[in-house]
């Protein structure tokens, strides 16, 4: 049965993602609590799959039992089990949020909602697992058609943020399938652990360095990864909230995972860090884009679109992590992508939650919130003080992390970034804080409808708060046993 | 001259696909109508497949059907995992285009137009 | 010491009012049951703290680590005598705060006062942790903590003004914090540790540049929250805070929060050999010994009573600081017995302004005139406090002073001895104008009299007694020069 868990997490996904569709084509309701089930279901295969990569090493799982490299493979190791926790266990928490509030459609309405959503879990979670090239192509792009079709729900102008986002998101695609092509042509193989051992005799052929160069372009253009990060913003910030949440939160950073795997299991890093500057280019570029993002974060006034362009800034810390293709480079980059996961998570939560209640979008309109929504807004400080990387919190570990791989890199650049944007999200984050606490009189929007959001929405914003506490307690843990093999190699 | 000549004529479909490779993303980002990018999209993609199945030939081979007269020689067949990842391709390639024409009708009733320019002024509003 | 009972006791004493802090938000809604919440923990962690101080005074230090926070380094706790100092301090003083502040926001009618007891609970825990930090990682995560809890309560009144001040503070405090973070994580790239050891953990192999950058990230990230100049400007504009926040927090917690990361990270991580072997030691004194003048001039131009105190803490922090540098076993065990005496004696000074504020609603010092006569005994220890920080014996001001004058001789820089005495006629200089307008001018007309609550004139006295105690007899019940002197003989080593 555990040899069978690999399959097993993104097929229960994908196949309830089809029941789920018929039934909510009838009621929207009862397919919520089938999807909330699947992912239950699929975060306890990724915990139980988890346990067994720690004692007994990794999983292996080959389709009609063709051996490697000739058939398809999907392999659980710490890195993909890592993933899976965040990608199913954020999942599994977005997908509690009501559906009205969450996805902006009534939930008398008949529609497939929750089967996409499901695809996009079961997508993500494939390419978590795959163990060869192509086949991550199409859990890409399943993920991809998923997210175009949720975020195009949203407001009006959603449908065309939804389409900008699906042209740029396909060119990442298309860059990828290329590079692919150019890596099968080299080597003969799509196997990625196969592909790795090939390789070091073709490092100088130009077909395998255009291959990996490619590769390397269409992810970060998925990952949004400054300067190709332009689609981000309209998309994020017109999607509704749980779709926002899904896309920030595990959506781009199953991409920078994607590089994470590139760099460590199939091109190696003596030819991405070494031979080509391909790390260094990623980790300026994130460098500027941690600046940027957060910069523009502070020019916004709506909370959603400041919280798209915050994402612009963190995904951007992971690239930085990636640039620095040292041990504690990546730990911390990895590190981010879960404590980014439930940090912004919660956020989104409450951006939604607010607008459902209120009616509030606007940052000028949150002002006394503090007193008529104290949890909500005591959950919104926690995160607010973890995404500026507030100790105890989880999104100091991860900071943590980067500025000793920037020391160990000897890269007093990168370091004087990740401390500069400490500043510049305080700046935009407190400014906030403030609003919410300030004693002034309420706006007219809060003041129509006093109190605290309704259980069932404030019960996901309050577990993302904790989760973002306990994750930071035990980021050593999730470090020394799941993360410290993964960057051995380095 | 001849041997430029020959080199070109031996990789021309290469050069074909750049070329298809150019005007799809020209087609993408550089025009304005929004049909026009889902087709410079489907064009870009194509060319993609194209370079998959041209790397897939071999010069004297045939299909990888086994022929007893044939033998099983590797080298006597064209490559067939190509083919078979460009059909899955195709199928992403298909749903893409199909959801980016579902994602324009939408647009089309919310905004009567299909004009980048016209759709911008129209949102602005 | 781990795994005796001892070792919990920093622990208890850590969450003791993090815990209070849960019960105050519950009984928001009753007051007397709130505030009696906040008494017990005051009480609690002052007894926790001095229950230690037995077994700190016989060379046994309990320490505790909980778990990791980064691998290698835990959040640990352990009591040492400079870290039992500054608790005793925080611990002491909030009780009397908890009294005073009690009848100052009752008095003065404060709103939002959950919120106000509860964030000062919580910072008191942060400042306990910081005493009590076993290494840099921890002690960054209770600073941090700090600067957040401290937050509400600068903004308390929620006034543009307020607002503005609280905007200040984090700006300021925030970018120390980044800075020392820096200063952090490059100690565990030189030395691979980020333990407190007395005399300092950096290698031998380390060089000057290194040094240099990381002394200088260390003084300018606790130079900050310690408000040395240029970077003191948010202290001032933080005052706008209810009184007690100033007395606890502006003269006691916070800005000695900083002052302590400076014994730490001198004494502790850089090691004041290793410091003066490479000629680092110049640049901190001519900083601290320019604030000291620089703050005291400044400290004549305000007329805000708060103010003045604001930029007479400056000075005094500065002592500290100048202390710290001198690198002589007298200079050290002067500062660390400063950190509590200007403690005390500051507080006082606070709590007058308060009572004064809350009974008359005067805070400008033109407008004392007579003051003395309607409040004998608030201005009597505002007197007693004035007469100390100038350095006058026997009030606990002249002991420290002593200890940092002599600790400037021992190595014959004459310069800092004739800042610390220069000093002394400028402290007396703008506090006796005070002194001589409350006791001899004629009151306004409009002076009706009347003497300072209860709840607020007890802990004045308790407060001015108490550092008349410890001039007279400084080793009086927390034997504040053992404490001093132990420590600094350790830090000081060989070299002293």
């Amino acid at each position: 049965m555990i040899h069978n868990v690999p399959v097993l997490i993104p097929i229960s996904l994908i196949f309830f993602a089809f029941f789920t569709g018929i039934l909510g084509v009838m009621r929207l309701r009862y397919s919520q609590l089938v999807a909330v089930l699947a992912s239950a279901l699929a975060f306890s295969l990724a915990v139980w799959g988890t346990f067994h990569v720690l004692n007994n090493g990794e999983l292996s799982y080959s389709f009609g039992n063709w051996p490697q490299p000739v058939g398809i493979e999907f392999v659980l190791d710490s890195l993909s089990a890592f993933m899976l926790l965040v990608i199913t266990g954020t999942g599994l928490i977005l997908l509690l949020f009501p559906t009205k509030p969450g996805f902006k459609i009534e939930e008398k309405r008949g529609v497939p909602l929750y089967a996409i959503v499901l695809l996009l879990m079961g997508g993500l979670c494939g390419i978590a697992l795959a163990g060869d090239l192509f086949n991550l192509y199409v859990f890409l792009e399943i993920t991809s058609l998923s997210t175009y079709a949720l975020v195009s729900i949203g407001s009006g102008k959603a449908g065309m943020s939804s389409f900008r986002y699906l042209i740029m998101a396909s060119i990442g695609g298309s860059f990828y399938l290329l590079g692919v092509g150019f890596i099968y042509f080299s080597t003969g193989t799509l196997n990625m652990a196969d592909v790795m051992n090939l390789l070091p005799e073709l490092y100088s052929s130009p077909a395998v360095i255009g291959g990996a160069v490619f590769i390397v372009t269409g992810v970060c253009l998925k990952m949004a990864l400054f300067p190709l990060h332009t689609w981000l913003p309209d998309a994020h910030s017109y999607a509704p909230p749980v779709v926002a949440a899904f896309l920030a939160a595990v959506q781009i950073e199953a991409s920078a995972y994607i590089i994470i795997r590139m760099l460590l299991n199939v091109f190696t890093p003596e030819f991405m860090a070494r031979l080509l500057p391909l790390t260094d280019i990623i980790g300026w570029a994130a460098a500027a884009g941690i600046i940027i993002g957060s910069v523009m974060a502070i020019a916004q006034t709506d909370f959603k679109r400041m919280l798209a362009y915050s994402t612009v800034g963190q995904i951007a810390y992971v690239g930085l992590g990636i640039g620095l293709a040292n041990p504690l480079g990546i730990t911390g980059a990895l590190l981010h992508i879960m404590a980014h996961a439930l940090m912004k998570s919660c956020l989104f939560l409450i951006a939604g939650g607010v607008a459902h209640k209120t009616g509030i979008t606007d940052i000028n309109d949150y002002r006394g919130l503090g007193r008529r929504m104290p949890w909500t807004m005591a959950a919104f400080t926690v995160s607010a003080l973890a995404m500026i990387g507030i100790p105890p919190t989880a999104g100091f570990f991860s900071k943590w992390y980067l500025l000793l791989g920037s020391l160990d890199a000897g890269n007093w650049a990168f370091l004087a970034v990740i401390l500069a944007s400490t500043l510049l999200n305080a700046v935009y984050f407190f400014r906030l804080i403030e609003k919410v606490f300030a004693p002034a009189e309420p706006s007219d929007a809060s003041a129509r409808h006093p109190g605290e959001l309704s259980p069932r929405l404030l019960a996901p914003v309050l577990v993302f708060a904790v989760l973002v506490l306990v994750v930071g307690f035990i980021s050593v843990l999730i470090v020394n046993n799941l993360l410290s093999p993964v960057v051995q190699g380095l | 001259m001849v041997i430029i000549v020959a080199e070109l004529s031996f990789h021309y479909s290469y050069i074909m696909i750049v070329v298809l490779l150019v005007i799809g993303l020209y087609g993408m980002l550089g025009k304005r109508n929004l049909v026009k990018k889902v087709i410079g999209l489907n064009i870009f993609q194509t060319a993609i497949f194209l370079f998959f199945i041209k790397g897939a030939l071999k010069d004297g081979a045939t299909v990888p059907v086994i022929d007893p007269e044939t033998g099983i020689e590797a080298a006597a067949y064209f490559n067939p995992l190509p083919h078979v990842m460009i059909l899955t391709a195709i199928v992403v390639s298909v749903a893409i285009t199909g959801v980016a024409m579902a994602l324009l009708l939408n647009i089309y009733r919310s905004y009567d137009s299909l004009e980048e320019d016209v759709i911008m002024q129209r949102m602005g509003k | 010491m781990e795994n005796s009972v001892f070792s919990y006791l920093p622990l208890a004493a850590v969450l003791i009012s993090a815990v209070a802090v849960v019960f105050i938000i519950l009984f928001g809604s009753r007051p007397n049951l709130r505030e009696a919440v906040t008494l017990a923990a005051a009480a609690g962690k002052l007894a926790i703290v001095f229950s230690m101080l037995a077994t700190v005074l016989d060379g046994k230090y309990p320490a505790i680590t909980l778990f990791s926070l980064s691998p290698g380094v835990g959040l640990a706790l352990r009591v040492d005598e400079a870290g039992l100092i500054f608790a005793l301090l925080a611990s002491a003083l909030w009780l009397v705060t908890s009294f005073y502040s009690i009848g100052y926001m009752r008095g003065s009618g404060e709103k939002r006062q959950t919120r106000f007891f509860a964030s000062f609970a919580l910072c008191l825990s942060a400042t306990i942790g910081i005493a009590f930090s076993a290494n840099l990682l921890t002690f960054y995560l209770f600073y941090e903590i700090l600067t957040v809890a401290t937050y509400p309560l600068v903004t308390h009144k929620g006034t543009p003004e307020a607002l503005k001040a609280g905007r200040k503070y984090l700006v300021y405090l925030i970018t120390g914090g980044v800075i020392l973070l820096a200063g952090i994580a490059y100690t565990y790239q030189v030395a691979g540790t980020l333990d407190f050891k007395p005399g300092g953990v950096m290698p031998d192999t380390v060089g000057i540049s290194q040094l240099a950058v990381l002394f200088s990230l260390f003084l300018i990230g606790f130079g900050f929250k310690s408000a040395v100049m240029p970077l003191h400007s948010w202290l001032p504009s933080a005052m706008v805070a209810p009184t007690p926040v100033s007395a606890l927090l502006h003269a006691v917690a916070v800005v000695k929060a900083g002052v302590f990361g400076l014994v730490r990270a001198v004494g502790f991580v850089l090691g004041p050999e290793t410091l003066a072997q490479f000629g680092l030691a110049g640049i901190m004194s001519v900083v601290a010994g320019f604030t000291v003048v620089a703050a005291s001039l400044l400290a004549f131009r305000q007329d805000n009573l708060k103010a003045r105190l604001a930029y007479s803490t400056i000075g005094h922090l500065s002592y500290i600081v100048l202390g710290l540098s001198l690198f002589s076993a007298a200079g050290w065990t002067g500062a660390l017995m400063h950190i509590f005496n200007h403690g005390v004696m500051k507080i006082t000074l606070f709590f007058c302004a308060g009572a004064i504020y809350v009974t008359a609603h005067l805070q400008n010092i033109s407008q004392l005139d007579g003051i003395g006569r309607r409040m004998p005994w608030t201005m009597g220890a505002f007197t007693v406090a004035a007469l100390g920080l100038a350095g006058v014996p026997p009030v606990a001001g002249f002991i420290s002073k002593w200890h940092l004058v002599a600790g400037t001789l021992q190595h014959q820089q004459f310069v800092f001895a004739v800042v610390l005495l220069l000093s002394g006629l400028f402290n007396a200089g703008y506090f006796f104008p005070i002194v001589y307008r409350a006791f001899f001018k004629q009151p306004a007309e409009s002076l009706h009299s009347g003497e300072a609550r209860r709840l607020m004139l007890v802990p004045i006295l308790v407060a001015a007694g108490l550092s008349l105690l410890l001039g007279i007899y400084p080793d009086f019940l927390v034997h504040l020069y053992n404490l001093a002197e132990s420590a600094a003989r350790q830090v000081i080593g060989g070299i002293g």
